[in-house]
């Protein structure tokens, strides 16, 4: 019983840590070549499941003019597909309108992270000027099937969210390892001068890692909300704020960091709920964090820089 | 080839080149010599200018390439369209990937995948040692060897003309020459240098022509066996 009981909270764990790490990885590229953390990441993230929602509800039918008929599981791909696109667009637009100005005067980093902030806020209270304050539920587009093995219960959604992360991963390190794009946002963060020498275009390295950041907040939100589906303006705060911790306990800059945070702060949050009253949940897990880091304040991948003079 | 007259360039509102001119023709190793702050190096950033704040402002002459202005060209375009380099200062190699990586995101504006092979074995046979080193990171290198990925690179890119700033700095005397002989080699298959150097001596054995920078102007020019007898040049610089 006891062994069933932790089987069931590391599949818990893993799914939460698999919406963190999907969102951190976000956090953690844009840091990677800008040295900017993109405080907005959270809510591209709320924006990508309503953008989901919207789409989902379309091909559904709900909208009178176009109803396909098509099947559900078919639909969900085309949803995920089609919002990662969008977000993605959100996502470059938040660059190019905010992000780019700055950067061509050579502003601090302070005004760009104030920005950044500001810029979250402007998303979550457009998105409550036009579509209110209600919440709205994310429609079902996968049976939610839940399977029994040895007395642990999981559901293909679970099982979809976890997979989807772990290929998610392993692309991503591909990308970055063996693509000359992928190459050049690494070189990028350790010296953006001399990147342009090598003929490449400094803005296409930046607008691939804001699509690439977007699109897994997108690929998030939709999964996110086919696990829980309600959707509210404020759903990317407190979801992004933890990504963002989880992608500075992995190692800011680092892929694998971002992953490894994303599963860590799942853990500690399940595993803590699992012993302590869950109104404690938070107060211990962020304490048990706040230890880690004071232990090794460079998250587990990162690498205290060398600042070169 | 490229064609520098009356440039005057500028940090802020300080004046750092007064009009210079001059000129490097297809096939040449041309030397730009002179003393620490002359302007040498500002004289190859203005060439290739990178992204604001960090480089310096053109405020009035002309830099063209055969014939093209190249005052309104980003540095990415210049090496990827118009197949000229910059091999700058202090190398600038990326420490956090390995020699190959180095060498591959060189070629990041290249499809010609054979023309990119056959830079590869052309780097890797001008330089040993980077063979050797191939899956080290960048930071892990010599001086010496960061100095020859960073030459690699520039072929990598696919550039015909290459500037070069203080290629022997911080370099041995014998890594000096293996360098130098190795730029000489790269000119002979049809590699056009422009090179910024302190060290006169080395600069005056291996180019065609050079230039001298003086405060912001040039106060000499000629063939470079010729300067190197020049008295003025023998007391100033080769003393």
């Amino acid at each position: 019983m006891l062994l069933e009981t932790f089987l069931q909270d590391l599949l818990n764990a893993l799914q939460w840590g698999s919406f963190y790490a999907l969102i951190a990885l976000g956090y953690t590229m844009v840091y990677g070549v800008l040295l900017l953390i993109n405080f907005a990441h959270g809510d591209i993230f709320m924006v990508g499941a309503y953008i989901g929602f919207f789409i989902a509800s379309l091909l559904l039918g709900r909208y009178a003019w176009i109803s396909p008929g098509l099947p559900s599981a078919l639909i969900f791909g085309l949803t995920v597909m089609a919002t990662m696109i969008i977000t993605s667009g959100v996502g470059v637009a938040l660059e190019r309108v905010a992000y780019r100005p700055l950067r061509r005067k050579g502003a601090s980093r302070l005004y760009v992270v104030i920005t950044a902030l500001m810029c979250g806020l402007i998303l979550e209270n457009g998105n409550l000027a036009i579509f209110g304050a209600s919440r709205r539920s994310f429609p079902q587009l996968l049976s939610n099937t839940a399977y029994t093995i040895g007395g642990v219960t999981f559901t293909n959604v679970k099982v979809l969210v976890i997979l989807t992360t772990v290929i998610i991963f392993v692309l991503l390190e591909t990308l970055v390892r063996r693509t000359r794009i992928g190459m050049a946002m690494r070189a990028i963060s350790y010296d953006r001068m001399a990147v342009p020498l090598m003929g490449i275009p400094l803005d296409t390295v930046i607008v691939f890692t804001f699509v690439l950041g977007s699109s897994l907040a997108a690929l998030a939100g939709v999964l996110f909300a086919t696990a829980y589906p309600v959707l509210d303006p404020y759903m990317g705060a407190l979801v992004g704020w933890k990504a963002f911790i989880a992608a500075v306990l992995g190692g800011i800059g680092e892929i694998r960091g971002a992953i490894a945070g994303g599963f860590l702060l799942g853990f500690v949050e399940i595993f803590v709920a699992a012993f302590f009253p869950s109104t404690l949940r938070d107060l211990i897990a962020f304490s048990i964090l706040l230890l880690f880091l004071s232990i090794k304040p460079t998250g587990i991948f990162g690498v205290a820089r060398v600042t070169k003079i | 080839m490229l064609e520098v007259s009356d440039l005057h360039v500028k940090y802020g509102n300080i004046e750092a080149l007064h009009g210079i001119s001059f000129s490097v023709n297809k096939g040449e190793i041309v030397a730009l010599l002179g003393a620490n702050g002359a302007g040498k190096s500002t004289a190859l950033m203005s060439i290739m200018r990178l992204p604001p704040p960090e480089g310096p402002r053109v405020s009035s002459g002309s830099i063209k390439l055969d014939g093209l202005s190249l005052l309104p060209i980003p540095a990415h375009i210049l090496v990827s369209r118009h197949g000229i380099g910059l091999v700058p200062e202090g190398r600038h190699i990326f420490g956090n990937l390995t020699v190959f990586e180095n060498l591959k995101l060189a070629t990041f504006s290249r499809n010609d995948r054979e023309q990119m092979q056959r830079d590869f074995e052309r780097v890797f046979a001008l330089f040993p040692r980077l063979a050797d080193r191939r899956s080290q990171r960048g930071d892990l290198l010599s001086g010496g060897e960061q100095q020859m990925l960073a030459i690699g690179r520039a072929l990598m890119s696919g550039v015909r003309f290459v500037l070069l700033d203080e290629p022997s700095m911080g370099l041995s005397p014998l890594l000096m020459t293996v360098l130098f002989r190795a730029l000489k080699e790269l000119n002979e298959s049809g590699t056009t240098f422009l090179v910024v150097e302190q060290n006169a001596r080395i600069a005056l054995k291996y180019s065609h022509r050079a230039y001298v920078l003086e405060a912001g102007k040039i106060v000499l020019e000629g063939q470079s066996q010729a300067l190197s007898q020049n008295p003025e040049i023998q007391k100033a610089y080769l003393g």
